[in-house]
């Protein structure tokens, strides 16, 4: 059964149309992976979802356990239990990786979660989330610190994007254990091989969904480099 | 209770450790308004104090090739609503001596009071210094703070410090230090302070890189909410071969609060090479939006952010 759902959203940037009527479903602990080439859409669509400022769509719903959540702030989705990582994590002077993962969920234990992140909590525990961490390492402690808040929703703006060849297999094991605890993740990817691990896949184009199934089917139609916005021709966005 | 036993209730209720003053292995100078009311050496370092006036004169050595395992505490308070203290210090580290000096600076009642700092540090060679002052203020604002330093940082000396106004109202704060670094020394200059109400924030703090190699870093921190004001000068002056400088100012404001960054980069030498990066406004949108999807309200998100650069 679907707990979140968005219906014929669309979203415009000044006058240009950035999603035009999408929709998607995802059920409960299901991984829903949502491939698409750049600008297509994709973090438009996780910051709707999110709820941040200067995003608000011209029409559609975006619906979480029943509610139509369009109207309410950032943390009050948060509170619903939707959370997002981002995809350039910001950084922040002055706070420990420690501090950063218990924010708010005081009981969380930090090195279980970094583990979780393939991060050791020796080296990490006591270090500042700033300028200081490489973009891999903030990546991954940020999907630490969402995986601690136990969300009902988790976004994944493009995990993925900026970690090392060798270490997409943590990332693939954190999106994982979102799952094992029972959240539902949307898989914000453009890479093929990591939207297989999802229950199902969908993929955006010219701000449309025009392709959903399994992940493997999906995937071949991504890599097609067709679509039906562009009819049937070489995908004006790959 | 005693002047002393006061003092040292206003440091405990600050969170300083009371057991300091009265721990024979850690050095230790109490000053309440201009009276001496504790003081204590350890081996390596020579004092001498006197009570002036208005405050007190002192002047401490670190001997050569002492390194002083304990910090040195410094007690500075005015407990009564109104005052004067004048602290002269001359402070001087002798060639490969180390230690760390930590200040406390209690003004918990102040309506009126004036506390100003005048500082002459000289760093010997090879030595290492680090000074931290921790400012504890009542909320009434009628405290005006005017630490003045001049230092000179010998050959591969090392000098850094910290001071801190982040607890209750500033008042009126007006930073001046000057810092010469010789060659190969390392010059690392931090402030943070918030201020409240129509706290009046001024900061000034100038490094001349002279000697080949010598390095520095000025950082200040500041956030202002209200109707208060700040004005952070950070002057950085490469005048040698090799020698890097950077000058690193963020304020955050808040409601009507007025701030002002002023990064002065002056390079004499080609081969000197000095940075400086400022930046004013109000909290980061993508900081607070990050916060609030993990369940802070906005006004948690803005406490934590504004704890942490002043942390």
């Amino acid at each position: 059964m679907s707990f979140f759902e968005i219906k014929d959203l669309i979203f415009k940037a000044g006058d240009k149309k950035i999603l035009d009527g999408l929709s998607i479903t995802t059920g409960h602990s299901e991984i829903h992976a949502l491939l698409g080439t750049n600008g297509t859409g994709k973090s438009t669509l996780a910051y709707l979802i999110m709820g941040c400022e200067g995003y608000k769509p011209v029409s559609g719903e975006i619906i979480f356990d029943g509610k139509v959540v369009n109207d309410l702030k950032i943390h009050e989705r948060a509170h619903l239990g939707i959370t997002m990582a981002w995809q350039e994590p910001v950084r922040f002077e002055g706070i420990s990786v420690k501090d950063y993962i218990t924010l708010k969920n005081k009981d969380a234990n930090p090195s279980h979660y970094l583990e979780m992140a393939g991060l050791h909590p020796a080296f990490y525990l006591q270090r500042m989330v700033d300028k200081s961490l490489s973009g891999g390492e903030r990546k991954r402690i940020e999907l630490a610190s969402i995986l601690a808040l136990n969300p009902k929703l988790a976004v994944l703006d493009e995990p993925d994007s900026g970690i090392d060849m060798l270490s997409t297999q943590d990332i693939i094991n954190v999106i994982n254990a979102f799952k094992k605890n029972g959240s539902a993740v949307l898989l914000i990817t453009h890479r093929e091989e990591i939207a297989l691990i999802a229950d199902k896949a969908s993929q955006l184009c010219g701000g449309k969904i025009v392709c959903s199934g399994s992940p493997g089917k999906v995937a071949e139609y991504y890599k097609s480099r067709q679509c039906l916005v562009c009819r049937d021709e070489v995908c004006a966005y790959v | 209770m005693s002047e002393i036993d006061n003092l040292i209730k206003a440091v405990a209720e600050a969170g300083g450790d009371k057991g300091i003053l009265a721990n024979s292995d850690i050095a230790h100078l109490a000053v309440n308004e201009h009276k001496i009311l504790s003081a204590n050496k350890v081996e390596g370092i020579e004092v001498e104090a006197k009570e002036t006036l208005t405050g007190i004169e002192a002047k401490v050595i670190v001997l050569e090739g002492m390194k002083i395992k304990n910090p040195v505490h410094l007690c500075f308070g005015v407990l009564h609503k109104r005052g004067t203290q004048e602290i002269k210090m001359d402070v001087r580290l002798e060639k490969n001596a180390s230690a760390s000096f930590i200040a406390h600076c209690i003004f918990p009642n102040a309506e009126n009071v004036r506390h100003i700092m005048d500082a002459v540090v000289e760093i010997g060679e090879g030595a290492e210094m680090r000074y931290s002052e921790t400012h504890y203020h009542g909320m009434h604002g009628g405290v005006e703070v005017i630490p003045k330093a001049v230092v000179k940082v010998g050959k591969n000396g090392r000098y850094f410090t910290d001071f801190n106004l982040t607890t209750g109202r500033v008042g009126r704060l007006e930073i001046d230090y000057s810092v010469t670094a010789d060659e190969n020394a390392v010059t690392e200059l931090t402030a943070r302070v918030f201020g409240h109400a129509n706290d009046d924030i001024h900061i000034k703090e100038k490094v001349v890189l002279a000697g080949r190699n010598s390095r520095s870093i000025i950082k200040t921190r500041v956030a202002i909410e209200d109707d208060a004001q700040a004005e952070v000068i950070g002057i950085t002056e490469g005048c040698a071969e090799g020698a890097r400088g950077h000058v690193d100012c963020m304020e955050i404001i808040k409601d009507k609060a007025v701030a002002k960054a002023i990064p002065i980069v002056y390079v004499t030498n080609p081969l000197a090479k000095v940075t400086h990066e400022a930046a004013i406004g109000s909290v980061d949108k993508k900081q607070m939006e990050t916060l609030m999807a993990h369940g802070l309200s906005p006004e948690e998100a803005v406490d934590v952010i504004v704890k942490g650069i002043l942390r």
